[in-house]
């Protein structure tokens, strides 16, 4: 069936260093922070600050908020196992995977493109690999995560895809 | 351009934020008790000092939790963040 | 010969051609135009703005008020000081009389911004700055400077901007600087790189060290080409390796101009006579000095050819020169300072408002603390017979008479002044005028000049261009357009766009030839009497999720919810606690503990910020959470009698009979493609319809099967344009455009949405004296009784039998129209003054200058009964 699938940045012609890494199961997870059953469906702790990050194997698991995450995984499978690790508890576990889609930015200047228009402190004493936040990148809000020293993903609703892609390549054109 | 100390997030743009007016104003227990000038001063009168105003503020952009702020309406200094349920710093 | 042989930060190997105001010149690179203009002898600009009088290059930096160019380009920019402009090869430029041309070309040059933070950041590349930024370096901080020229020798472990000018201080330490990338390069400048960057620096600690603006002296004829500031003689000698003159008068009334001297003599520039108005000067110089004196006037047509000057003994001498050097003193540059509402207090000695303390987070360092300026004796005009060239503002061309003309009708207040004379209103902001008009005031009031204060300073410190503020934030990039997974296939088949908030929504989709009105009454025929097809995709969704769901909806919904069944949909009010309709839209049960909420395309970022905000202050007890999930789904809305045969082909598993799955419910299905779908009978048209809900990834394949499925029927996409036309006939209101927040559900004509059985936000406003009044503006339809009028959005309407003599009462107005193709007619909902009270009354509606009779009507126009929505 996947061929019935289309990303929201199907239609973009990327440069070197830009690309869409879509189709990718996202979950956004309200729960009580010390929620044992969650963290346990997870198989990973559940970050408790802004800016961190827990990764297991290809899932990884962002702080939203002091109840509410992102679980990124490659499977579909951790929407219903969080679900039903969630039954009896409050909290929710919804399907987002198609609300956000995810933009790959890589290279030497990669930091030097999102200072253009990212207000969020950016420089290496600041901002490494490993840390995401939530942010504006230009007037797009994203999930900001910086993968590498010069790699970051960026995380827009995926109606704001085509333009955060547009204004990033405008951003590149410099170097 | 303000500085705000999201108390989860930290030390954020303005831009971030989504103002919430007067903070402190509590939904009366029981509406339908009140007079008609009694529910106004709810719904419609707010305080305009010159000086420390705590406000409540959000972290639109980031995530998403209200909270409050004593701003300095005259040098707009904020003098202290908060989270709700907590009493305004002195 | 007035290029110096040696010295000066300028490359003599290279020739740099330029043309100013028809003359072919050369200058090096290092100079700017002002600097290359007086190593050709070139002194005199364009004349004054007002009073035509002969003008010349004055200062060597941002306080120029004389010397502004428009220069050519691919978009010719004007008002730019010469002193400020660098020059390149090739350059054009033309001097102007104080104003500038817009140049109607497009700009095609890029700007763009840049946002950086750093614990210190020091403005200005002086030895103070230098300095301040070495000492806080050597702590291991972050550190950066910016400087306007164009280059800075600054420690290694510093960030240096030059050719960079922080235009803006704003709260909690944002500066704004502009660094000028590419101008100096002229056309070698690479087309990649923006032209200009607007730089945005949050910093821990500002340090300003911003220096001082020298101020001219205020005699007669003090205007003349040829008067220049004794600094900027001075900068021009040492950085540019220029002499301005090869005669010189210098004319003072502090000891800085000293060094002007100086530095005349060892360049080898004859210095006729330095004129000091301080009777007491001790200065050690080789040259002849007359204390106690002034310079009471200047000779010849053009460029100065002479000064006269009166001596302490009271008598004239004269003295031949081609260029005089002033001083009357130096104002710290506190724009940056002031602009965070940084105090001054005046200082006698120097004669300058100096900082009184620094704002919070910062430190002013060097000239702009008033360290290292010399004291200056108070001379703020020369007295004379007449002042009517005793010039105060060069470039807006005031005098002392103008000044005191003022006073004289009772300005007595610094900004009263400013506004009356419209002095230190031009482009140079008052550099060099402000202080000495507030001295020339002080001495028509008698006042001191602490006393009397400046002028506000407010960013920008110096001209910056629209487009340098906009940045890459124009044309394609202006604002985000938001797009749906299905707007591909919107763009391919032609249809035409409107913009619903930052949404892109198909607008029409108009078939070869057709015009909005054929586009529209084929789309609405379509919906009535076939199929017809919209993608309502941007509706706002978040779902909510826990065991108080259900009670949270009901406190802040007007109707109730905690009832509604699994499987079931309800169409749902919100209002503010003034009992105002806020938002509104349909909400699915998932299950016990699980909603689907929508709110209106426009709306879904308040109304999930409206929701936390109960949920975390108000009613934190409850447990719910809200998830805003609007991306997460495409909305297919198949609409119309062969909906149901459309929508049997993509889902063959359901059972589609009205009474296996009535109006108002939803279904979870798979569809023949193999895609997962939540199905819903929800109608915003009246017609028997489908909303196809499926993962945005799915999306635009869901469209073409329902495309492909419905060809038999001739199935037609429609746009906004249509839904307005089909909802308008239903009485369905948009929120925002019939209502704008003074509207209650009542006067919405939804009283029946309103629950009596429970409280809501917004419930006790209900009863207030004033929401309470019969005769409110109430939402009605209205037919205009000619049958053909169609009624502009906005149009007033009034009694039939009124006086027409203004005032004329108004009883409402036009909030939505359209022609109906279902009714054959032009139609309106209108909020009119008890408007259900009156139907079936004739008012009249103000159209241009005619008044049209139009007939009130019930709220629904088409099918009033219901009957059409079970197909």
């Amino acid at each position: 069936m996947a061929d019935l699938r289309r990303s929201p940045l199907a239609h973009v012609q990327f440069p070197a260093g830009l690309a869409e890494l879509p189709f990718r199961t996202m979950v956004n997870l309200r729960v009580d922070p010390s929620s044992e059953r969650v963290e346990k469906a997870l198989g990973v702790a559940l970050p408790q600050q802004c800016g961190q990050t827990s990764v297991s194997g290809a899932r990884t698991v962002f702080w939203l908020g002091p109840d509410e995450w992102l679980v990124l995984d490659d499977e579909p499978g951790i929407h219903a196992e969080l679900v039903e690790a969630l039954a009896g508890e409050s909290g929710s576990a919804v399907d987002v995977s198609a609300n956000r889609t995810i933009v790959e930015l890589s290279g030497p200047f990669a930091r030097d493109v999102l200072e253009k228009g990212c207000p969020v402190d950016l420089h290496p004493r600041a901002f490494g690999p490993g840390q995401a936040v939530q942010t504006t990148v230009g007037p797009v809000p994203v999930l900001l995560w910086q993968v590498g020293d010069e790699t970051y993903r960026l995380f827009p609703r995926s109606s704001f895809a085509d333009y955060l892609a547009r204004w990033l390549i405008d951003a590149m054109s410099e170097y | 351009m303000l500085l705000i100390s999201c108390p989860w997030c930290g030390p954020r743009d303005e831009t971030e934020f989504r103002y919430g007016g007067q903070a402190h104003v509590a939904y009366p227990e029981t509406p339908s008790a009140l007079n008609d000038q009694q529910w106004a001063e709810y719904v419609f009168y707010r305080e305009n000092p010159k000086g420390p105003f705590a406000e409540r503020w959000m972290h639109s952009i980031g995530c998403r939790r209200w909270f409050n702020v004593l701003r300095d309406t005259v040098s707009y200094e904020v003098l202290a963040v908060y989270r709700n349920g907590e009493e305004v710093p002195r | 010969m007035t290029r110096l042989p040696h010295g000066g930060r300028i490359d003599r190997s290279t020739v740099l051609r330029f043309t100013v105001d028809g003359r072919e010149l050369t200058g090096h690179p290092g100079d700017t135009v002002a600097s290359a203009m007086l190593a050709n002898g070139i002194i005199e600009v364009a004349p004054s703005i007002y009073r035509d009088r002969p003008r010349g290059i004055m200062a060597a930096g941002v306080e120029e008020p004389n010397a502004l160019l428009q220069v050519d380009g691919p978009c010719s920019e004007g008002m730019l000081p010469a002193t400020t402009v660098e020059l390149y090869d090739g350059l054009v430029a033309s001097t102007l009389s104080g104003k500038g041309r817009l140049d109607p070309t497009p700009d095609p040059a890029v700007y763009d911004k840049k946002f950086v933070h750093t614990d210190v950041l020091v403005v200005g590349g002086g030895p103070a700055g230098l300095k301040a930024a070495a000492e806080a370096a050597a702590t291991g901080v972050r550190v950066m400077l910016v400087d306007d020229q164009p280059s800075v020798e600054a420690p290694a472990d510093v960030v240096v901007l030059s050719r960079t000018t922080a235009i803006g201080s704003y709260d909690d330490n944002y500066v704004l600087a502009l660094e000028r990338r590419t101008d100096h390069l002229g056309s070698a400048a690479p087309q990649n790189v923006s032209r200009q960057r607007l730089w945005h620096i949050r910093a821990g600690k500002v340090v300003l060290a911003t220096g001082a603006h020298e101020r001219p002296l205020v005699f007669a004829g003090n205007d003349k080409p040829g008067v220049m500031l004794a600094g900027a003689v001075r900068t021009y000698l040492n950085r540019y390796g220029v002499a301005a003159g090869s005669r010189v008068v210098v004319f003072t009334n502090n000891d800085s101009a000293y060094d002007t001297v100086r530095d005349l003599l060892d360049a080898g520039v004859e210095v006729a006579a330095v004129v000091d108005a301080r009777s007491d000067v001790s200065v050690d110089v080789d040259v002849r000095i007359l204390p106690g004196s002034a310079v009471i006037g200047t000779e010849g047509d053009d460029r100065i050819t002479g000064v006269i000057v009166r001596t302490s003994e009271g008598g004239t001498v004269s003295f031949e020169c081609d260029l005089l050097a002033v001083s009357g003193g130096w104002s710290p540059v506190v724009h940056l300072h002031s602009q965070r509402q940084g105090k001054l207090r005046w200082d006698d000695e120097l004669v300058a408002f100096v900082p009184d303390g620094a704002v919070r987070n910062q430190e002013i360092v060097g000239m702009a603390s008033g360290e290292g300026l010399w004291p200056t004796q108070a001379l703020w005009l020369v007295p004379a017979d007449s002042y009517d060239t005793h010039f105060v503002d060069l470039q807006r061309d005031v005098t002392v008479a103008d000044v005191w003309r003022s006073t004289g009708a009772g300005m007595l207040n610094v900004e009263h002044v400013k506004r009356y004379t419209s002095l230190g209103t031009a482009n140079d902001q008052g550099k060099t005028s402000g202080v000495n008009a507030i001295g020339v005031i002080a001495h028509a009031l008698g006042g001191s000049v602490g006393e009397i204060g400046t002028t506000t300073y407010r960013a920008p410190y110096t001209p910056v261009a629209f487009a340098a503020l906009a940045g890459r934030e124009r044309g394609d990039l202006f604002d985000p357009e938001r797009t749906t997974s299905i707007h591909p296939w919107h763009v391919e088949h032609g249809a035409l766009f409107e913009d619903v908030g930052q949404w892109k929504r198909p607008w029409y989709f108009p078939r070869d030839g057709e015009d909005i009105d054929a586009a529209v009454a084929r789309e609405c025929r379509a919906a009535r009497n076939g199929v017809a097809v919209m993608d309502a995709s941007t509706l706002g969704k978040i779902e909510i999720w826990g065991a108080d769901a259900g009670e949270f909806l009901n406190r802040i919904y007007t109707n109730a919810f905690k009832k509604l069944k699994p499987g079931h949909a309800r169409y749902g009010v919100m209002c503010k606690p003034d009992g105002m309709i806020f938002d509104d839209g349909v909400t699915l049960r998932l299950d016990d503990n699980r909603f689907f909420l929508t709110t209106t395309t426009g709306g879904a970022a308040g109304v999930l910020d409206w929701l936390e905000e109960w949920l975390q202050t108000e009613w934190p007890e409850l447990d719910v959470h809200c998830t805003s999930v609007t991306e997460q789904w495409a909305t297919i809305a198949v609409v119309g009698p062969r909906s149901r045969d459309v929508v049997s082909v993509l889902a063959p598993d359901l059972d589609l009979s009205a009474e296996a799955f009535p109006f108002m419910t939803f279904r979870e299905t798979t569809l023949a493609s193999g895609v997962p779908a939540r199905i819903c009978r929800i109608s915003f048209s009246g017609e028997l319809a489908y909303e196809i809900n499926v993962s945005s990834w799915y999306g635009l394949s869901v469209w073409e099967q329902v495309y492909e499925a419905g060809l038999p029927y001739d199935i037609t996409p429609y746009g906004t344009e249509t839904m307005h036309v089909l909802r308008a006939e239903k009485g369905y209101i948009i929120v925002g455009q019939d209502t704008d927040g003074t509207v209650t559900p009542h006067d919405a004509g939804m009283a029946w949405a309103v629950s009596k059985q429970k409280d809501f936000v917004g419930n006790r406003s209900f009863s207030r004296s004033d929401t309470a009044r019969g005769d409110r503006k109430q939402l009605i339809s209205l037919l205009p009784t000619d049958g053909s009028t169609r009624l502009p959005e906005g149009t007033q309407i009034i009694a039939r039998d009124v006086d027409l003599t203004p005032p004329v009462p108004m009883l409402g107005h036009v909030t939505s129209s359209y022609h109906s193709e279902a009714l054959g007619r032009p139609f309106a909902l209108a909020l009119v003054a008890a408007g259900q009270s009156r139907i079936g009354e004739t008012l009249m509606a103000h159209v241009g200058s005619e008044l049209v009779p139009v007939q009130v009507a019930d709220l629904v126009l088409y099918d009033p009964e219901g009957s059409r929505r079970d197909g």
